[in-house]
């Protein structure tokens, strides 16, 4: 069986004094696409964070390719080939959109998937018409294929998606599952962050389910099919 | 009309270094958010190095080779700094890295003494253009044109970089958000030193660009940073045109100023400053910088609490023990501690609004010097008996304080200091030229207390009950559901607002409150004198009310008080020392990277980890 490409081990993230991952452990197989489910305040974008970087595990370590990435600096993350599409979207709202694609571009890497500005407003068309807008004038939906397109400009392997179908419109969400299809399709490994299961559901391979920081739940679509008394004790509000 | 339109050159040509200053400090400001305050030091050390590389390198040349070197090495010192003392601070709170950049002036300072001597040195003429060109009868000196025309091509480089470049494109990013840029791969910390290089490089050039038409001398770092503050603020920060703009406008203003009302000439600029604030409060071409925009950075702050009985017992003892100073004392004792106390009060009442109202006054200066100045001018003009003159001081500093926070309060972080400081120029420089009133550099003089408290012990007591009561009241209203609204507006604006306290005006209160309270320190301090000079009223003054504050500690209540004894008294020793400016640098740079929590803060943690001090319950 093949290494993993992605492994937490017992991580442990603060913010301040409070413990936000408590010895959280999971691994992805490359071309994987894996759903992390949890309520508002799981741990779901701290274990983003986490992998990037962003938030320093303070215990525990992660591991991109059977080598340790923990306490290395996000831009060096990046460079691995981790892609982080941030729940707030984060776009350069005083830049246009050829200029945000701009800041997400790096060399290519031998081993993933290459794309060009080109390919971006292939998958995007939206993004053509206002290439030249600035970031600010965006709608919610064209904000968030602005902020995958930029993150896809820096030819990650593997894509950390946190919350895309937060706040977009349904129409869009369906687009939206099927872009990442698509990635998946392309040979991309995906962690996707979501509160909506059907959208998961359609998307991912496997769902992990966070909650407190801990790791409940790691199988098939199918297993938690049945064994709702999990969805109801995690995922129901 | 030859006149004005040499004049207009003249003022186009000044524009020049001033320009490249200001767009070095915007494009640093923008970029990495510190407002660096060695940005004139750095202006300094470019004049400095050009002369002496002029002196060397032969010709036409060498003259223009020189400038250029002297951008890069100035440049190169840039990053020097970013690496050693930035660095350490950049998730640090503004004032930090303010403190710290304040500390690189101090240090500049001594080491250009060093190396230079104290001489002031008389810039080189530029080979080739030594001579003057007649326009329209007038003479214009040919190196004002040569400026005329380099600077344009300078501020298209800039834009084209800025605009046109993935450097550019990444600098502005990381403007906005500098995390998620590291995030997407970019190595932030050399773009930060990168553009530290750029923004220090263009003050060597401006420093030496101006070379002849000016010279090198030690006082050319802070008198150029007020008015490349100015610049920046009526420009807009972080914008390059904008700089420009504000750079001719200032420069030709001057010119003009100085033909046609001499004795105005420093106001004009402040005047004009105001003019385009009240329009614009973010400057001609800046944008509306939105609160919290950033984040809060740094810890939050501990809830305070009122002393417990220790505390209480321990203060009541110093307080009966001084009061007992005059048995044993020595009248040089008494002297040195009335000045303490002084400077507790002035230090305390900037704590007031900078800790406890999270407004970081870069001039409150001008209400120390502004108190002392009323007293001293109804004495001196009206007779005023000194009793009345004394009341008269807080109470003039507090309307002082009532006019200035009108336009400051509207602004906030780096925007609010900056303009606290522009403001406290504009006093300064109105008492500095209007010598016909305020007697300018000569001061004013015989300003004594009434009969009763002439003896040297009779002033120490009512220093004593003045000083110490001020402190206290002051205490008591950040205890106060004053104090308590004041402190929600530090830490969540927002929040505050949406709990129904009006910030603005909470702010404005505090602001105006340690006005008056810093104008009863300098009553008390003009009668213990006798006499008050401009110097009260400057920048410097201003810093070392910050510096006590930030040695004494931030985020304590008692870091003022404690800050300015310790300093009051150690000053007496260092500068003794030639070189005391080195070593206070280096020692503020030390504890910003060190020791940030200040004397009392260090002295609270060290309690706690022995364990005489009660730690907080953390929320969890």
């Amino acid at each position: 069986m093949p290494e993993p490409m992605l492994t937490l081990e017992g991580v442990h993230s603060f913010y301040g004094k409070a413990h936000i991952l408590n010895g959280l452990g999971f691994s992805v197989d490359r071309g994987e696409v894996v759903a992390l489910l949890g309520r508002n305040g799981a741990g779901k974008t701290t274990t983003m964070k986490s992998i990037m970087q962003l938030v320093r595990p303070r215990r525990g370590q992660v591991c991109f390719h059977g080598s340790q990435i923990t306490g290395m600096p996000p831009h060096k993350v990046a460079r691995l080939g981790l892609g982080y599409v941030p729940e707030e979207r984060r776009i350069f709202t005083d830049l246009t959109i050829l200029e945000n694609l701009e800041v997400g571009r790096q060399a290519r890497r031998a081993d993933t998937p290459y794309w060009t500005e080109a390919d971006m407003f292939e998958l995007f068309p939206n993004l053509w018409e206002r290439r030249n807008a600035q970031g600010k004038a965006m709608s919610g939906g064209e904000q968030q294929m602005l902020t995958i397109a930029r993150t896809l400009m820096g030819n990650p392997s593997l894509l950390l998606l946190d919350e895309p179908s937060e706040g977009i419109a349904p129409i869009i969400v369906e687009q939206m599952a099927e872009t990442i299809l698509k990635f998946k399709a392309e040979g991309l490994t995906v962690i996707i962050s979501e509160q909506n299961l059907h959208f998961a559901r359609i998307v991912a391979d496997r769902a992990v389910i966070i909650e407190g920081g801990e790791k409940k739940f790691d199988g098939s679509f199918a297993e938690l099919e049945n064994h709702p008394e999990i969805r109801d004790a995690y995922l129901s509000v | 009309m030859g006149l004005l339109v040499a004049q207009l050159l003249t003022g186009l040509a000044n524009a020049a270094a001033l320009f490249l200053v200001a767009s070095g400090l915007s494009l640093i400001f923008g970029v990495t958010r510190i407002v660096n305050f060695a940005h004139g030091s750095l202006y300094m050390l470019g004049a400095y190095v050009g002369i002496t590389l002029m002196g060397v390198l032969p010709g036409a040349v060498g003259f223009w080779g020189a400038i250029v070197l002297a951008g890069v090495a100035v440049g190169l010192i840039g990053v020097v700094i970013e690496i050693c003392v930035l660095r350490p601070v950049y998730r640090a709170p503004e004032l930090f890295q303010l403190v710290a950049t304040f500390g690189v002036i101090l240090v500049i300072q001594d080491l250009t003494l060093m190396i230079w001597g104290g001489e002031d040195m008389l810039g080189p003429r530029a080979p080739g253009l030594k001579s003057v060109v007649r326009i329209l009868g007038e003479p214009v000196p040919q190196y004002d044109l040569a400026l005329i025309a380099i600077t344009p091509f300078i501020l298209l480089g800039l834009w084209w970089l800025i605009t046109k470049t993935r450097v550019g494109i990444l600098v502005r990013a990381a403007t906005q958000d500098r995390e998620m840029v590291g995030a997407l791969g970019v190595n932030q910390s050399w773009l930060f030193t990168g553009v530290f290089f750029l923004g220090s490089a263009l003050a060597g050039l401006g420093g030496a660009i101006q070379l002849p038409k000016g010279g090198a001398d030690l006082l050319m770092d802070f008198s150029i940073i007020a008015e490349v503050f100015v610049v920046v603020v009526v420009g807009g920060m972080g914008s390059i045109p904008g700089a420009f703009i504000a750079a001719v406008l200032i420069s030709v203003l001057n010119v003009f100023g100085v033909a046609y009302v001499p004795q105005s000439t420093l106001v004009l600029m402040y005047v004009v400053m105001a003019i385009v604030l009240m329009i614009r409060p973010w400057g001609l071409l800046g944008r509306e910088e939105k609160a919290g925009e950033h984040g809060q950075i740094g810890e939050p702050q501990r809830p305070i609490r009122p002393a417990g009985w220790i505390g209480r017992s321990l203060v009541l003892a110093l307080i009966a023990f001084m009061a007992l100073i005059p048995v044993f004392g020595s009248t040089f004792t008494q002297v040195l501690i009335i000045d303490i106390l002084i400077f507790c009060l002035f230090a305390t009442s900037l704590q007031f609004i900078l800790s406890t109202g999270g407004l970081v006054s870069f001039g409150h200066a001008v209400f120390f010097g502004g108190g002392a100045y009323v007293a001293a001018l109804l004495v001196t003009y009206f007779n005023t008996p000194m009793e009345l003159a004394f009341a008269l001081a807080p109470l003039g500093a507090g309307v002082l304080a009532i006019g200035i926070g009108w336009f400051c309060i509207r602004l906030s972080g780096v925007y609010f200091a900056m303009l606290t400081m522009a403001f406290s120029q504009l006093v300064w420089s109105l008492v500095f030229q209007w010598g016909e009133v305020t007697g300018g550099d000569d001061g004013l003089v015989s300003i004594w207390p009434s009969k009763w408290l002439s003896g040297t012990t009779a002033y120490y007591y009512f220093t004593l009950a003045m000083g110490i009561g001020g402190i206290l009241v002051l205490r008591h209203i950040m205890h106060s559901p004053f104090g308590y609204a004041l402190r929600a507006t530090r830490d969540s604006a927002r929040q505050a607002e949406a709990t129904g306290i009006n910030v603005k005006q909470i702010q404005w209160m505090a602001f105006t409150l340690a006005g008056a309270f810093a104008g009863l320190a300098g009553g008390l301090f003009v009668f213990s004198k006798g006499s008050i000079f401009p110097d009260e009223l400057s920048i410097s003054t201003s810093f070392d009310a910050l510096i006590v504050v930030f040695l004494g500690g931030v985020k304590t209540l008692a870091g003022g008080v404690v800050g300015a004894a310790f300093m009051e008294s150690a000053k007496d020793w260092l500068t003794r020392l030639e070189y005391w400016r080195l070593i206070l640098g280096l020692v503020i740079i030390a504890v910003v990277i060190v020791a940030p929590d200040g004397i009392v803060g260090s002295l609270r943690k060290l309690g706690e980890r022995i364990g005489i001090v009660r730690e907080e319950e953390s929320m969890r």
